[in-house]
């Protein structure tokens, strides 16, 4: 029924002795936005950095655009990646160049285009996000906010197919919230790019996505689309919509637990 | 504007770099361009070189004209080979000069010094000084000092 | 028993470590070109924070380092009434030893701790992993340009510190002591061999070059990428890479000098 884009099949991935995902099974839908939510610490960060490989699962495939990206070649990773734009969670901008500088560096490696062509991308781009009067500022001198755009900007340079967001409303105001969640929007619009937003942001995320997933102690327990979601009857996807204190996701961490891990690092 | 102003330091930095070593060769090492000058060799056999040692100087006169450029054991003769090399300018070395291993200073460096002979033929390039004398090996001098002493003593 | 387990267990991660460290050599010098005008580019920004940086605290320590030198030595060979040779001694120690080592100390300080941090924070800004998510390899882009100017930049700057340090021994020796123009300098050029002492001195130099910077790049592209991590990254750097440069200096000069 859906155009799948990546395709994330019997996953399963652990950091040390935590296991992060046991047997994940999601699609991610093309043109769509998904958004993937969860309790923090349930490794939703770790799914992006799955999907690019630039982590190897333990077990269990994902394929992007019909590749399974981690049987493949150092270059030919590197070519899957040109089509994918990530933003991530701090901005990741780099900080030894200028925001002109940051939005064009991807078109600079990537395309042979000469300098006025990447100007006028760049300054396009920039424009999209509302920032094209910031072009000449260092990212120390931009807020969160701004800084977030930015990356915003840099992140699509390149037309991606496929473009990733990892908690992009984290620590913004709500007007930014505001600006970001109709960016996303627009984006998804205009260019039919699909989207994965990884956060913890209810409404925010509901509101945007066509399609979510709900993560919880390294399994799906919820995927569908937003109104299904809100519907559910699931008590641990209950909980987490309605930021109940108490539930089947424990307010204390397991006592026992702590108290090996304390021993192990000692 | 700010690239080009790194680029510069960063050229400012590099000469400065290549400025001190430059410095460091010619000034401190005395290393001169000059060095690179025509020189001939000529080979001398000694008893005893004591504590000779290669690039050591060769004077005439207390002015320093070549230096040592190799130390060998001669097994046929039992003798150390020592090949110098000598400046060409200094082309007029009478064949019957001698060489002695002199000493700077009291417990300075070993160094050659070759005396003047009379003959009208000149070392050539290859040739031999067979007139050498031996460094001087303070532990045999003391020896021979007590021992005269000694045999002075008897009589 | 107990100790003798993690023993060899310490030993094995020591090992393994040490090999993580030359893969990742290995793989930022020889990996995907960069293209050329942006290579020398990135190269001259880390020329400039590496060495031209440096250069203040290399030459000030340097000068300083030559006058006390002259100083002490004087009054020690004046006793011996040699203190003509003065040169001599403030020449060869500084090509021979306090050149490369103090020059790579202080780099280690300096410089060394700073690429640490910078890369550090690179890591916790996600920086690094941007660079790979838009397909550009970060240890060609981030770390290659800063290893290359590590290694040109420190012998340059221990070159810099020994002529440093002979002008201000000439300063004090010749300036104040009252040793003779002449002889210092005729007594030093007979002692100093070009090829013995500066090419000797230039090798320390670039042999601890490789050594220091490696360890700074390594610390922090390996580093845990919170503040505390960084921290404790940056003081592994200042320490290793002290340590590494006196144990080499051992190593070396009883190479080239040690056969008397």
């Amino acid at each position: 029924m859906l155009d799948v884009y990546i395709k994330v099949q019997n996953l399963s991935f652990s950091r040390g002795d935590r296991v992060i995902y046991e047997d994940v099974s999601l699609t991610i839908p093309r043109g769509k936005i998904t958004a993937v939510m969860g309790p923090s610490g349930t490794g939703k960060t770790t799914l992006l950095r799955l999907i690019a490989a630039q982590l190897s699962p333990d077990g269990g495939e994902i394929q992007v655009d019909g590749q399974n990206v981690h049987t493949l070649s150092r270059s030919a990773l590197y070519k899957v990646r040109e089509k994918i734009g990530m933003l991530f969670q701090s901005g990741a901008l780099f900080s030894d160049m200028t925001v002109f500088e940051n939005v064009a560096f991807p078109l600079e490696e990537h395309t042979t285009l000469n300098a006025n062509e990447i100007k006028k991308i760049v300054l396009e781009k920039l424009h999209s996000v509302g920032l094209r009067g910031a072009a000449a500022l260092k990212p120390s001198e931009l807020s969160g906010g701004m800084a977030r755009r930015v990356a915003l900007a840099r992140a699509i340079a390149l037309d991606p197919e496929l473009v990733m967001f990892d908690e992009p409303f984290t620590g913004q105001d709500p007007i930014s919230k505001g600006v970001l969640v109709e960016l996303i929007r627009k984006l998804n619009a205009a260019d039919a790019i699909t989207s994965v937003l990884v956060s913890h942001d209810v409404e925010e995320s509901l509101s945007i996505a066509d399609h979510v997933c709900i993560l919880a102690g390294g399994r799906v327990i919820a995927e569908g689309t937003p109104d299904q979601i809100r519907r559910s009857e699931n008590a641990q996807v209950k909980q987490f919509l309605h930021g109940e204190p108490d539930g089947p996701v424990p307010f204390h961490y397991p006592e026992d637990l702590g108290l090996e891990q304390g021993g192990v690092s000692q | 504007m700010r690239s080009k102003r790194a680029e510069l330091l960063v050229g400012c930095f590099i000469v400065l770099g290549l400025a001190a070593f430059v410095y460091l060769a010619v000034q401190v090492s005395g290393l001169g361009f000059s060095s690179q000058k025509d020189t001939y060799q000529i080979v001398a056999r000694f008893d005893d070189i004591g504590g000779l040692s290669e690039r050591a100087k060769v004077t005439i006169a207390g002015v320093t004209v070549g230096s040592v450029d190799s130390i060998s054991y001669d097994k046929d003769l039992y003798m150390a080979k020592v090949t110098m090399n000598i400046e060409s300018d200094v082309k007029n070395i009478p064949d019957d000069s001698s060489i002695a291993i002199l000493t700077s200073g009291l417990l300075g460096e070993k160094y050659l010094g070759i005396s003047i002979g009379a003959e009208d033929r000149m070392l050539q390039n290859g040739d031999e000084i067979h007139d050498t004398q031996s460094a001087l090996v303070l532990e045999n001098l003391i020896s021979q000092f007590l021992f005269n002493k000694t045999s002075g003593s008897d009589k | 028993m107990k100790g003798l387990i993690s023993l060899g267990a310490w030993f094995f991660d020591w090992l393994e470590a040490i090999g993580r460290a030359g893969i990742f050599l290995f793989q930022s010098l020889f990996r995907l070109p960069v293209r050329w005008g942006e290579a020398v580019n990135l190269l001259v920004r880390q020329l400039y924070s590496v060495g031209v940086l440096s250069l203040v605290i290399i030459i000030v320590s340097g000068t300083f380092i030559g006058m006390v030198l002259s100083l002490q030595g004087y009054s020690i060979l004046a006793k011996f009434g040699s203190e003509d040779s003065v040169g001599q001694l403030l020449a060869l120690s500084l090509l021979r030893e306090l050149g490369p080592v103090v020059t790579a100390l202080l780099f280690a300080g300096r410089a060394g701790s700073s690429l640490t941090a910078e890369i550090g924070l690179m890591k916790a800004t996600e920086q690094l992993s941007s660079y790979e998510m838009m397909g550009v390899d970060p240890l060609r882009r981030v770390i290659a340009p800063r290893f290359i100017a590590g290694v040109i930049c420190l012998p340059l700057l221990s070159m810099v510190f020994s002529a440093a340090g002979i002008i201000g021994g000439v300063l004090v020796s010749v300036g104040w002591l009252g040793v003779s123009d002449g002889s210092f300098w005729s007594l030093m050029q007979q002692s100093v061999y070009f090829d013995t002492d500066i090419l000797n001195g230039l090798i320390k130099a670039l042999v601890f070059a490789v050594a220091i910077t490696w360890i700074s790049v390594y610390q922090g592209y390996e580093c845990v990428p919170t503040s505390e991590g960084i921290g404790k990254a940056t003081t592994r750097t200042v320490v290793l890479g002290s340590l590494a440069v006196l144990a080499l200096d051992f190593v070396l000069t009883a190479a080239m000098f040690g056969d008397f």
